[in-house]
């Protein structure tokens, strides 16, 4: 348990660490007068002057050596001083706090979603592999799994937006907003969960201990309640952890796609128009989230599966 | 296994197939099409397919089978640079952690933690952000992230093989260690070697359409499939055809490697 916890400790130092010098390096390497760049962001391209440029350089520190500006750097992000935006000007822990919000909703939204999608479906084809659900599902599956998440996004746009008129194109306000985003990522999520549902089902229903069960005189639904679906959620538990790798990314493509004002917008929103604290702040945060959840799902792992305590 | 008796399921010749047709396609239309991606001609402002443009013409009038051409070529050229690096890499590094273990093992280990700390395509954004348009840079970002996979599986699958008592009764039969490695390890470590080759070329070509969806990766006017979605996006209702192509490109790229891969493990 501790060297769970101490683990997933330095790896996120080592993502704050490792943003932090990525930004730097890309502070460092944008073309041009960094402090024209800047200003220009600030007060639109026609009113930057000369004393503009200065009062930013100024206000910047970008004059100072790389070592020096490297070590402030870290030292601002040690103590969490994320800077301001250049763009909009307000402190991007602000900024990042608001996107975030959005961004665990549209999450939660999906995870439920494609738990919803995935645990029937997945429990349902278990129970008879090699059957003419369990091919139909396979189908389905591999074909969701071709696309990429935003392809998956952009049909739904066509369909249910465009051609049916039922949900908006994109946007954020009203609940009915979430829908084709929360959908799309959900689909996603349960076109790989469902086939790990399915094969964990499989395993568990014709091991030796499942067969005791019903023989000692269990009915079908006390042995699946009881024996079935402890030790069939072992596996998918474990499997959510990889899986929040694509629910990052995605969340980073439906955002785009929907203009959905979470933290994957503001990343690519940051990098496109070069907003290097935003960036920082954004891709800190989903990294520290990253972290977060993947403590959570060890530490679940820990507590359903005895068995692999000892190592 | 030889590769001469590799035995391919049908759903993996299926794969095959469409990975061969688009590769044929994009060699073809390379050799023989007289177009250029870039060229354009208002004029032709979205055309239907016709006798001189086969797949039409796109908003600035420029040629989408030269555009589709450069863009599938683009694909299969990073795909295959992205998966020859990782596959070396990751499994160079995999059996000699695995191998040797002790004090290699526990920096590789500690190098894959850290880089498995951030979610790959967050990585790649950041690396592709420093230098804008740069095939180089997306080359070394996604391989950066791929080679992970390979890196972790094989050392699992080579701490396996040497602790069996085969390797061990060939070890003190005096055997070197290049006939340990093809006797012992290899045989063991291939057929995952492969599977995972193909799911590499997979997200390679997924994480390449997915930063250009994005507008971060290659810029314009470069033909590459997730930015010309993109692009394509607003004439989406008077050229539906259009914005089809590239779109239908990914689903066969990926569809194909994830066959051709066979079944997850």
């Amino acid at each position: 348990m501790k060297s769970i916890l101490l683990n997933r400790l330095i790896q996120a130092v080592m993502v704050a660490w490792g943003v932090g010098t990525l930004t730097f390096i890309f502070m460092r390497t944008l073309p041009g007068d960094m402090a024209y760049r800047i200003a220009a962001g600030r007060y639109g391209q026609d009113n930057v002057t000369a004393e503009a440029a200065e009062l930013v350089r100024q206000e910047l520190n970008l004059e100072s050596s790389p070592w020096l500006a490297y070590v402030n750097w870290l030292w601002d992000l040690v103590q969490l001083n994320l800077g301001t935006s250049l763009i909009s000007g307000a402190p991007v822990i602000h900024e990042v706090q608001h996107q975030l919000g959005h961004s665990l909703g549209l999450a939660f939204v999906a995870i439920l979603v494609s738990a919803m999608i995935a645990l029937p479906l997945g429990i349902l084809s278990g129970m008879r592999v090699g059957g003419l659900f369990d091919r139909c599902l396979l189908i389905l599956s591999a074909v969701l799994r071709a696309q990429p998440v935003f392809v998956i996004g952009l049909l739904l746009i066509l369909l249910f937006a465009v051609n049916w008129r039922i949900f908006p194109v994109a946007g954020f306000g009203t609940p009915a907003h979430i829908v084709l985003p929360a959908l799309a990522l959900a689909l996603v999520l349960a076109s790989v969960s469902s086939r790990v549902i399915r094969d964990s089902t499989h395993r568990v229903i014709h091991s030796s201990f499942y067969t005791f069960a019903r023989v000692k005189g269990l009915s079908a639904s006390q042995t699946f309640t009881r024996h079935g679906l402890r030790n069939l959620s072992v596996p998918v538990v474990a499997f959510m952890g990889i899986q929040l790798v694509g629910l990052i990314e995605g969340i980073v493509m439906v955002e785009s796609l929907f203009s959905w004002p979470g933290i994957g917008h503001g990343l690519a929103h940051a990098i496109f128009s070069r907003d290097v604290p935003m960036i920082q702040g954004t891709a800190l945060m989903m990294g520290l989230i990253f972290v977060c959840l993947n403590t959570v799902i060890d530490i679940a792992c820990y507590q359903l599966d005895p068995r692999g305590r000892l190592q | 296994m030889s590769p001469v008796t590799l035995r391919l399921r049908s759903s993996q010749w299926l794969g095959l197939a469409l990975i061969l047709s688009l590769l044929i396609f994009a060699v073809l239309e390379g050799w023989l099409h007289s177009g250029h991606y870039a060229t354009q001609n208002l004029a032709n402002y979205l055309m239907m397919p016709n006798a001189q443009e086969w797949l039409g013409t796109d908003q600035f009038g420029r040629s989408m089978m030269a555009r589709m051409g450069s863009a599938i070529r683009l694909s299969f050229l990073l795909s295959f640079f992205c998966v020859l690096t990782s596959v070396l890499l990751g499994s160079f590094l995999g059996v000699l952690a695995g191998w040797y273990g002790g004090w290699v093992d526990s920096l590789l280990n500690w190098v894959v933690n850290i880089l498995m700390a951030l979610p790959g395509l967050i990585l790649v954004l950041l690396l592709a952000a420093i230098m804008p348009g740069s095939f180089v840079m997306l080359y070394f970002a996604i391989s950066l992230v791929l080679w992970l996979e390979y890196y972790r599986v094989v050392r699992a699958l080579t701490r396996v093989a040497v602790s069996s008592p085969q390797m061990e009764a060939s070890r003190q039969l005096g055997f070197g260690r290049f006939y340990l490695f093809k006797r012992h390890i290899w045989p063991s470590v291939q057929s995952s070697v492969l599977t995972l080759a193909a799911f590499g070329a997979a997200n390679s070509i997924l994480a390449l359409a997915s930063i250009g969806f994005v507008y971060v990766g290659l810029q314009p006017p470069v033909a590459e499939l997730g930015l010309m979605v993109v692009e394509l996006l607003p004439y989406f209702d008077e050229a539906p055809w259009i914005i089809a192509q590239p779109l239908v490109a990914i689903f066969m790229l990926v569809l194909g490697f994830n066959l051709l891969a066979g079944k997850a493990k």
